[in-house]
């Protein structure tokens, strides 16, 4: 069986949740497996996981689950993964699932990799995988066990599918102590696609000269549905929040679209963005080296350009 | 309070990266390394600040071969007391974690910080693994920490916020962009760190977790292509009908 953690926010599946299942399905084609969807705390309608390639939905709830502790996640996965004698188990590159693979590897004794990007196949008993390294500036392709390995999957890695199927629901009781990792707090934006999730960033750098000239940036991000985020001087100058800095030292992110304004293009931030599947970049600097990286280039002012996109973008919409 | 700082070495962030023709290697002649940011910025620095409030002692430990002195050097400069170099060239995370985690077993460290991950292949898996393989609690991504005698109180990152934890030591931490302020070493902390002991300590070697068989540069972009400024309509439309993205 090939197991998957399911992501979830406000009882609804995660889209992460969505492109796990997806590759998990891909591999259970592939091996004549099964597909296992845990689901830590409640969704609505687990059923409807079979929709997405599940055959078995493992519901789990415990009042010790109800916040994030590492221990208690990883045993309650392996203990899953250990019945089922499961050979495979994926989960989302996310806060989350980062925290999780090093301590399910150890407990599975399993080969693991964290970040993949894409499932090439499997071949005598072993796993393909690719990964990002180096920011971005390579991609390094891995062997796993394949009747033995864990790893994690990048956000917009793979478009999530549909399938016509059934998902047989199983309650699970488990035996969990309390949480040694205490959250006492949760303080999360609430409304907005979490970047490394988004399929469409909008992102601006110093040339907005400001932080009270973000609403342009505002407006056309959610003229997109898109999510906001900023280059490293901005973050640093406060100007925006510090979970908003995409690049090498901030969040790396693979969105299906990447809009930059004024932002140069310093290579630390295109290690940060470069994967990203289409880049638009609008500056007035000609010169600017994001140009380069760019799928689309505007070179004028972005205080005309960004709004006269937002409008377009509307027009387009009420044309649809 | 006795912290274990976990430190490793990665290419410089502006370094260009490329492979050999066969995809078999990184190309490392002429590359300049440096600490990883991570464990240097923030998580030595953070493990410094609580020994100067409590007492105690700063350890590194690094898992690699002797080129690596040179970046263990700079974290004796920047303030810890003692390094431990475990000999061996690993090729993946587990290794290094099993290596740390033979060190450390029998050490009572309260805290083991890393960083969030490494700039070369960010796998953020060292630390997770060490928290299981000692079975204790496992703080990912903090950006900020504060001490109310022995317990922690810390701020875990997660998207789009932070969730506030409470954990007592020992615990293994790793550290994001927040948890400090860079420190520069000075003069006297240089030439301190040539007189502070390094330890060379003999490898486990273990069998890696996984088998990396090929390197490869991203597909490189087209081009771009240029849009008028005064029609975005046009870029709408390409967006729409040749980038379906919209």
């Amino acid at each position: 069986m090939i197991l998957v953690l399911i992501e979830h926010a406000d009882n609804k599946v995660k889209k992460a949740g969505l492109e796990a299942l997806t590759i998990a399905k891909q591999l259970a084609v592939k091996t004549s497996s099964e597909v296992g969807a845990i689901v830590i705390g409640s969704i609505e309608d687990p059923e409807s996981l079979g929709n997405y390639g599940a055959d078995q939905c493992f519901l789990i709830d415990h009042p010790n689950l109800q916040q994030f502790d590492t221990s208690n996640y990883t045993q309650v996965v392996a203990q899953i993964a250990k019945d089922k004698g499961a050979d495979i188990v994926i989960l989302s590159h996310t806060s989350k699932g980062k925290a999780l693979v090093g301590r399910l590897a150890i407990k599975l004794e399993s080969d693991v990799l964290s970040g993949v990007s894409q499932f090439v196949g499997v071949e005598d008993g072993t796993l393909l995988l690719k990964k990002p390294v180096f920011a971005g500036k390579g991609i390094a392709s891995f062997k796993l066990n394949a009747k033995k390995a864990v790893f994690t999957l990048l956000g917009n890695a793979v478009q999530p599918q549909t399938f016509d199927g059934s998902c047989t629901v199983i309650t699970r009781e488990v035996s969990v102590a309390p949480p040694r990792e205490k959250v006492v707090k949760v303080d999360r934006a609430t409304g907005e696609v979490p970047l490394p999730e988004a399929e469409i960033v909008v992102s601006a750098g110093r040339g907005m000269k400001g932080p009270e000239n973000w609403g342009i940036i505002e407006d056309l991000a959610k003229e997109l549905g898109a999510t906001t985020a900023c280059s490293r001087p901005v973050a640093d100058m406060d100007w925006r929040p510090h979970h908003e800095h995409v690049g090498q030292t901030g969040i790396a992110i693979s969105p299906n679209l990447y809009i930059a304004a004024g932002i140069s293009g310093a290579i630390q931030h295109l290690a940060g963005v470069n994967s990203s599947k289409n880049i638009v970049v609008i500056n007035k600097d000609p010169e600017a080296p994001f140009f380069k990286a760019a799928d689309y280039g505007v070179v004028g002012d972005l205080f005309e350009v960004v709004p006269r996109l937002t409008e377009a973008i509307r027009k387009f919409k009420n044309n649809q | 309070m006795n912290i274990l700082v976990c430190i490793s070495k990665t290419p410089e962030t502006t370094a260009p990266i490329d492979f050999t023709p066969d995809g078999g290697a990184l190309k490392t002649e002429g590359m300049n390394y440096i600490l990883n940011p991570y464990d240097e910025w923030y998580a030595l620095v953070r493990a410094l600040e609580l020994k100067e409030a409590n007492g105690g002692q700063v350890h590194v430990i690094n898992v690699g071969p002797s080129s690596n002195d040179i970046v263990i050097r700079k974290a004796l400069a920047i303030g810890a007391e003692e390094a431990y170099r475990v000999d061996c060239d690993p090729k993946d995370a587990w290794m290094v974690a099993a290596e740390i985690h033979a060190f450390a077993k029998d050490k009572n460290y309260d805290i083991i910080f890393t960083g969030k991950e490494t700039l070369d292949y960010s796998g953020s898996l060292v630390p997770g693994m060490l928290a299981e393989l000692l079975q204790i609690p496992f703080i990912s991504y903090a950006n900020h920490l504060e001490q109310s005698d022995n317990t922690l109180i810390c701020h875990r990152e997660i998207e789009g916020g932070y969730e506030e934890v409470e954990v007592s030591t020992p615990v293994v931490i790793s550290a994001a962009k927040g948890l400090a302020e860079q420190r520069i070493p000075n003069m006297r902390g240089i030439m301190m760190a040539k007189r502070k002991p390094l330890h060379v300590l003999e490898a486990q070697c273990v069998a890696p977790k996984q088998d990396l068989i090929h390197y490869e540069k991203p597909p490189a972009r087209t081009g771009v292509q240029l849009i008028d400024p005064e029609n975005m309509d046009e870029l709408v439309r390409l967006l729409h009908e040749e980038a379906k993205v919209i």
